[in-house]
């Protein structure tokens, strides 16, 4: 049986009494040893940040453990669960408290999973935000060699000195690579 | 500032224009200009096809420990009953070959019967409810059920063109059993007379599509004299994780 699936729709304008939740963006609390902001700024088609944005991150821990604790909306200050979520600020930005994810296979290239909504973005976005530093895992990843190299870094989150700095540009000649997933 | 006609005109020569194509959509199209807030914030390249991999094979868990049962009834958030029609919206959650999605979080939002939210930036003069705040949780049991009680929803105006209007809705947050599946939708109410004035209903530009985001009215779950029932059922897109992969480190679920 395949069933046809349910559009998606706008977040819209409203959800920021809704979705957002004390300590969304902390999946660890910013104080932790190895604890680093993955930060950046999201645009629209003419350069302009964007305020009503809301970003979800998806990632392994540093061991490359692909985890399956609850706890997420109810952080308990010591539980890793994988899963952020921050809205964007009056300037567009946005930051999490995370740890670095580590390679899930070896050799494998880390990334986080991103996903995007925001008011006049009529469906989600899927994207991935590397981690920047092992040049051999990175040229080995199969989904960076099928993207044109021109376009190559904006999957690629650049070390700064808060972390990791990863902007989503909507539209535009910079315009972030989003994914299609096949069956989605 | 554009009128209705304008917007009206521009939605039928897009769906004009989609049926002569003869290719399905099934979902919204990110490029739509009647809505006038997605102009700037649609990519215009095409998406780049990627399979899956590891963590994106995988969702967030979410438990007991995240979400009270008593998030489920925005109808008790408060000291007093919010003002309105109570009713209770309820469905399954399954994936595209029908299996459902087990132990998930849902998350809802909504205006209150008047069609403000709470959001500081609703400005709309219709009055806010003390007792209604409009945000509701809860986990799928182990069919992929959902139920929230709450209040229907007024429909509310926006800034789009002159004379726009929002037909009645619900947000809905949803995860899957996997990452990729991840999607926020609207709930709308069957009959509803601003559909087809509506273009962010209407970014759905394929009619049968657009009924998927139609709750049916169910007299089973309207209960006597108490709340009336809608009933509406969530497909997400299709899973791709097959069972013959290994069991995630650590999975000491609270929610089993």
């Amino acid at each position: 049986m395949t069933l046809t699936p349910t559009p998606g729709q706008t977040v819209g304008p409203f959800f920021h009494y809704a979705l957002p939740y004390d300590g969304d963006r902390d999946l660890v609390p910013p104080s932790t040893p190895g604890a680093i902001a993955l930060h950046g700024t999201v645009y629209d088609g003419a350069g302009a940040p964007i305020p009503d944005a809301l970003i979800e991150i998806w990632q392994a821990a540093p061991d490359g453990t692909v985890l399956q604790q609850p706890g997420s909306l109810r952080r308990d200050g010591w539980t890793f669960t994988g899963f952020g979520r921050a809205s964007t600020r009056r300037d567009g930005t946005y930051a999490f408290s995370t740890l670095v994810p580590g390679p899930t296979e070896d050799g494998a290239a880390a990334f986080f999973a991103v996903t995007v909504f925001a008011r006049g973005l009529t469906n989600r976005l899927f994207t991935r935000a590397y981690v920047p530093g092992d040049e051999a895992a990175l040229a080995a990843d199969r989904l960076l060699a099928s993207v044109e190299e021109d376009r190559r870094s904006t999957l690629l989150a650049v070390a700064d000195a808060y972390g990791l700095r990863f902007d989503i540009r909507l539209q535009g000649e910079d315009e972030t690579v989003f994914l299609r997933f096949p069956g989605h | 500032m554009t009128s209705q006609a304008d917007i009206t005109a521009e939605i039928t020569a897009i769906e004009a224009d989609y049926q002569r194509s003869g290719v399905e959509e099934t979902q919204p199209r990110r490029d739509y200009p009647p809505y006038r807030s997605s102009i700037l914030r649609h990519p215009t390249k095409d998406l780049h096809h990627a399979d899956p991999e590891t963590i994106e094979l995988w969702a967030p868990c979410f438990g007991h420990r995240d979400v009270d049962p008593l998030e489920a009834d925005l109808t008790i958030q408060h000291s007093g009953e919010p003002i309105g029609e109570r009713m209770v919206v309820t469905g399954r959650v399954v994936d595209g070959e029908g299996r459902p999605v087990r132990h998930q979080l849902v998350e809802i939002w909504q205006a209150n019967a008047g069609g403000r939210y709470i959001h500081k930036r609703d400005q709309h003069p219709a009055p806010l409810d003390p007792n209604f705040t409009g945000i509701g949780r809860c986990l799928t049991d182990a069919d992929g059920g959902y139920r929230f009680q709450t209040i229907k929803p007024g429909p509310y105006p926006w800034k789009n063109h002159h004379n726009a209007w929002r037909p009645a809705h619900i947000h809905f947050s949803l995860f899957g059993t996997e990452f990729t599946q991840r999607m926020v939708t609207q709930m709308y109410f069957p009959g509803d007379p601003l559909f087809a004035l509506d273009p962010i209903y209407q970014t759905v530009t394929d009619a049968k599509a657009r009924e998927r985001l139609v709750a049916t009215y169910d007299h089973d779950v309207t209960s006597h004299e108490w709340a009336t029932g809608y009933r509406w059922d969530i497909v997400l897109t299709g899973s791709h994780r097959t069972y013959m992969e290994p069991q995630p480190a650590s999975t000491d679920r609270d929610d089993a």
